[in-house]
């Protein structure tokens, strides 16, 4: 395998991490109101994430980062060419962190209430967006040969790219409600599966239709999709039968799934041209020189295990169930 | 008024607005790892109520730093597609090194130390905040060893094919000496701040509350005035250093900063000028004989090139252009750096001074005048970046690329006005949440955060 191919592989492992990773966290911010109701349930489910949530968000940062490094043109033509997208995933992401650590920072339910909405709007926003985004990357843009992308922001509103977005959205929502049953106790572990449950009846239909809907187009990717939906069928299974640990792994087992579908039907593509294919970036015409690309993937080698080590040891000194009680 | 005005303005607005809370997070997350350090050597409470207290104030900091970070890493993408094509190769190479060493340490770390008080051991709760200062320390390294690099570019070639630049020395990258100058006196300038806040607050606990903390805030101020000075001879230092490499690697950036029009042998530092920017003159300038020669070359009779040698010789060098940056507001940027960090700087000496062997001023102005050498040290910090941002012009990449020609030739003025707006307002809105926050737990006092707690206890955690 040549150096370009390992990269472009590293990053799909970087996103699929983060969207397994923040896909909880944006599931759980998504159901703060419907799974919160009051306010000792909303603290149970913030202090749920508390811990993590910024060490999820890092995987975006070093995919994003990746992206620069390996193919700086992907990385400046996705970024500008989804302009307006990408900047309300940044505003809402901003929002979000924001709310995350001043919401607890005052004593009034007003105050709470606006960095509440500020969760939610943080959560939905980049959830949505970056299905948009990922669907259109799969489906190409108006990029010419000067490497310029022109589709407007009409374009990538596209039937395909909005189920695509629906997908991921409800997707999350499930994931999260599966890992709230996981981590919470009390009342909102109760409502945490009632939520799942509803989830899992848009999730399905939702997400299946979009990967047929790729693997029809590509004609390829059967099996991912495939095992993408049963593993969704699997965890709404566990989670009937409170098999609550290995319900979240198997969404997020098709999260990856579905990961593996988006970076192997763009392979070896990384921006598909619209206009014409050969004007679309590729893994071969985007990359870096091999010299970076070997000094990249000396670093990954060494610290990505690192990063996964403490961040799995964070994981463990949290693994106990978050109850609040009613102050 | 076009998309590239914009773009400037925008990462202009939006880097300040950053490094705003950059130096204290560098800053504080070392000051609150000594503390609480001194808690688990001595056991003493008003160590963990000071560890606490400044906890709390460096996490509604960091929050921002975070967020205003991520705001960086897509803008170069957005706005300037062109210039992250042409360096994505040397420059994204350290921002994906700060991301994997630093960033997920930081907040990894960071997230194991509000939320573990209760559930790791002490030792090792104590290890996960200074793994975050240790990244926070660390990442600053990268990025600005990137930045140095638009300066003073190194270890690269251009490839003919691709027009790209490509890395061909990363250790050249990593020990550009404009990289570990500025290095040095980034992280000065940063505990400056941090030194000067942990002054300020105290200061204000001990001026307006006399109570139970009194004798912790007299030690924190003692503290922090000591901080503000160490970090004060580094950043003199190494600023020193800064100017010579200037003089070396961007000559028209200094001669712009010092409103130096015609080469000189040997010239004054400018102390007030007054410019006629089209003529190419100064009509009134006070000098202080030789000073500039010094610190530009180390010899107090050294030539230093003016700008408009310097705008011939770059002509002939690049092709016709103006290579001349913005005079008025490098040579003010300079000054103000210089002048307000200095009296910055020189308040801690004299804080120092005045609170030997446990005196504390009387009188109420004295702890007003501690509390704006914080305001005064930021100013300095922001100053000293338009110096070296706007200096650079009109290079993004100097002597590589223009920074007209490095924008993102797709995205309309609609979609930069749009963001620039967003940003403006966004960033406008959450400056004053996070002022009133910190002056309300400021207000608060340690007391608010720390319930009576014995050592060993269990103690609460920060939740949120
Ligand atoms: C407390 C803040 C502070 C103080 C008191 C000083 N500086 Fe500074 N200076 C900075 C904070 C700063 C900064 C904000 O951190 C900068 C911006 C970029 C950088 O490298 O550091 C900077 C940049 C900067 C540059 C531009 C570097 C470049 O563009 O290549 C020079 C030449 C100096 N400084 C020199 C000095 C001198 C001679 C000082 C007098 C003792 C001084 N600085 C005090
Ligand atoms: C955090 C401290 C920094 C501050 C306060 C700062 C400030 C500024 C300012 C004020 C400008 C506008 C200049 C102009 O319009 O004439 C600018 C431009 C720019 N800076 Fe910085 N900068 C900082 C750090 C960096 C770093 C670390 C990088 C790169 C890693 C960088 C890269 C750029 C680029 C690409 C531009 C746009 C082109 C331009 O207008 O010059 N800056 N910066
Ligand atoms: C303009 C280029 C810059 C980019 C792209 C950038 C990027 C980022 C990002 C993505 C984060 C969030 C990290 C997290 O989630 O933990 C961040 C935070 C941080 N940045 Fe920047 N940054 C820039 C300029 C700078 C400069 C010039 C410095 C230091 C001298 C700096 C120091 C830090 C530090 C210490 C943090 C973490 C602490 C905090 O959040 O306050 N950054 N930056």
């Amino acid at each position: 395998m040549d150096l370009p191919t390992i990269w472009f592989l590293a990053i799909a492992l970087l996103w699929t991490g983060y969207l397994v990773l923040e896909g909880f966290d944006f599931g759980v911010g998504m159901l703060l109101p419907s799974v919160g109701r009051d306010e000792s349930g909303r603290r149970t489910m913030i202090n749920a994430i508390g811990p993590v949530w910024d060490g999820n968000e890092v995987w975006l940062i070093t995919a994003i980062g990746a992206m620069f490094a390996a193919f700086p043109a992907w990385y400046a033509a996705t970024l500008s060419g989804f302009y307006v997208p990408v900047l309300l995933i940044v505003v809402a992401l901003v929002f979000r962190g924001v709310a995350f650590e001043y919401r607890g920072k005052i004593d009034s339910a007003v105050w709470r209430r606006r960095w509440d909405a500020a969760i939610v709007g943080g959560s939905l926003v980049p959830a949505f967006g970056w299905g948009l985004v990922f669907a259109n990357l799969l489906r190409g843009v108006e990029i010419g040969a000067d490497g310029v992308v022109r589709s407007s922001l009409l374009d990538l509103l596209s039937p395909y790219a909005l189920l695509g977005a629906l997908a991921t959205t409800a997707l999350f929502v499930l994931h999260g409600a599966l890992f709230l049953g996981l981590k919470t106790d009390g009342p909102v572990r109760h409502r945490a599966r009632a939520a799942a449950r509803r989830a899992a009846l848009v999730a399905v239909p939702v997400v299946g239709g979009f990967l047929a809907w790729t693997a029809h187009d590509r004609g390829t990717g059967v099996p991912a999709a495939v095992a993408a939906v049963a593993l969704l069928l699997t965890a709404v299974g566990c989670a009937a039968q409170r098999r609550e640990g290995w319900a979240f792994a198997a969404t997020a087992a098709s999260i990856v799934a579905v990961s593996v579908m988006v970076f192997g039907g763009l392979y070896p593509a990384l921006l598909p041209s619209l206009i014409d294919p050969a004007f679309g970036l590729t893994v071969a015409n985007a990359s870096s020189a091999p010299y970076t690309l070997g000094i990249l993937s000396v670093v990954g080698a060494v610290f990505l295990p690192l990063v996964i080590g403490y961040q799995a040891w964070s994981y463990w000194v949290f693994r106990r169930r978050v109850h609040v009680d009613a102050a | 008024m076009d998309a590239l005005d914009l773009a400037r303005w925008q990462f202009g607005i939006t880097t300040i607005y950053h490094f705003l809370f950059v130096p204290l997070t560098i800053g504080l997350s070392v000051v609150v790892a000594a503390l609480q350090t001194a808690w688990h050597r001595t056991g003493k409470t008003e160590y963990l109520r000071a560890t606490r207290f400044f906890g709390k104030l460096f996490l509604i900091n960091f929050a921002m730093g975070v967020v205003t970070g991520i705001v960086q890493e897509f803008q170069f993408g957005m706005n300037w597609s062109t210039y992250s094509t042409f360096v994505g190769d040397v420059f994204g190479a350290p921002l994906a090194l700060e991301a994997l060493l630093a960033f997920f340490l930081e907040s990894t770390f960071i997230g194991l130390w509000i939320f573990g008080w209760d559930k790791l051991p002490k030792r090792v709760h104590l290890a996960t905040i200074w793994a975050a200062a240790i990244g926070s320390n660390l990442s600053a390294y990268f990025i600005l060893a990137a930045n140095a690099w638009m300066r003073h570019p190194v270890g690269f070639e251009v490839n003919e094919a691709t027009g790209r630049a490509q890395l061909t020395d990363i250790g050249a990258v990593l020990t550009n000496p404009q990289a570990w100058s500025t290095y040095t006196h980034v992280l000065g300038a940063s505990f400056v701040v941090a030194g000067l806040f942990v002054v300020a607050v105290s200061a204000y606990r001990l001026w307006r509350h006399r109570d139970a903390d009194h004798e912790m805030f007299r030690k924190a101020l003692r503290a922090g005035l000591l901080t503000t000075v160490v970090a004060g001879i580094v950043v003199a230092a190494s600023g020193d250093h800064q100017a010579k490499l200037m003089a070396q690697d961007e000559p028209m950036k200094l001669a712009a900063a010092e409103a130096l029009w015609r080469t000189e042998a040997p010239t004054g530092f400018s102390l007030f000028a007054v410019g006629d920017v089209e003529g190419s003159r100064n009509v009134v300038n006070v000098q202080v004989p030789y000073v500039l020669s010094f610190l530009a070359t180390g010899e107090f009779t050294g030539e230093v090139e003016g700008i408009v040698e310097l705008q011939e010789r770059f002509e002939a060098q690049f092709g016709p252009g103006d290579y001349v940056p913005n005079v008025p507001v490098l040579y003010w940027a300079f000054r103000l750096m210089m002048g307000l960090g200095g009296a910055a700087i020189g308040v801690g000496v004299l804080g120092l001074w005045i609170t030997r062997r446990g005196r504390l001023p009387e009188r109420g102005w004295t702890y007003g005048v501690a509390m704006l050498a914080l305001p005064a040290a930021l100013a300095a910090n922001i100053a000293g970046w338009v110096l070296t941002e706007i200096g650079r012009q009109p290079w993004t990449v100097t002597g590589e690329l223009l920074t007209a020609a490095s924008v993102s030739p797709g995205v309309s003025l609609g979609e930069v006005a749009f963001s620039l707006t967003t940003f403006t307002l966004l960033y406008g809105a959450l400056a004053v949440v996070e002022v009133r926050l910190l002056w309300r737990y400021v207000q608060a006092g340690p007391a608010h955060v720390t319930p009576t707690v014995e050592p060993g206890a269990r103690v609460p955690a920060f939740t949120y």
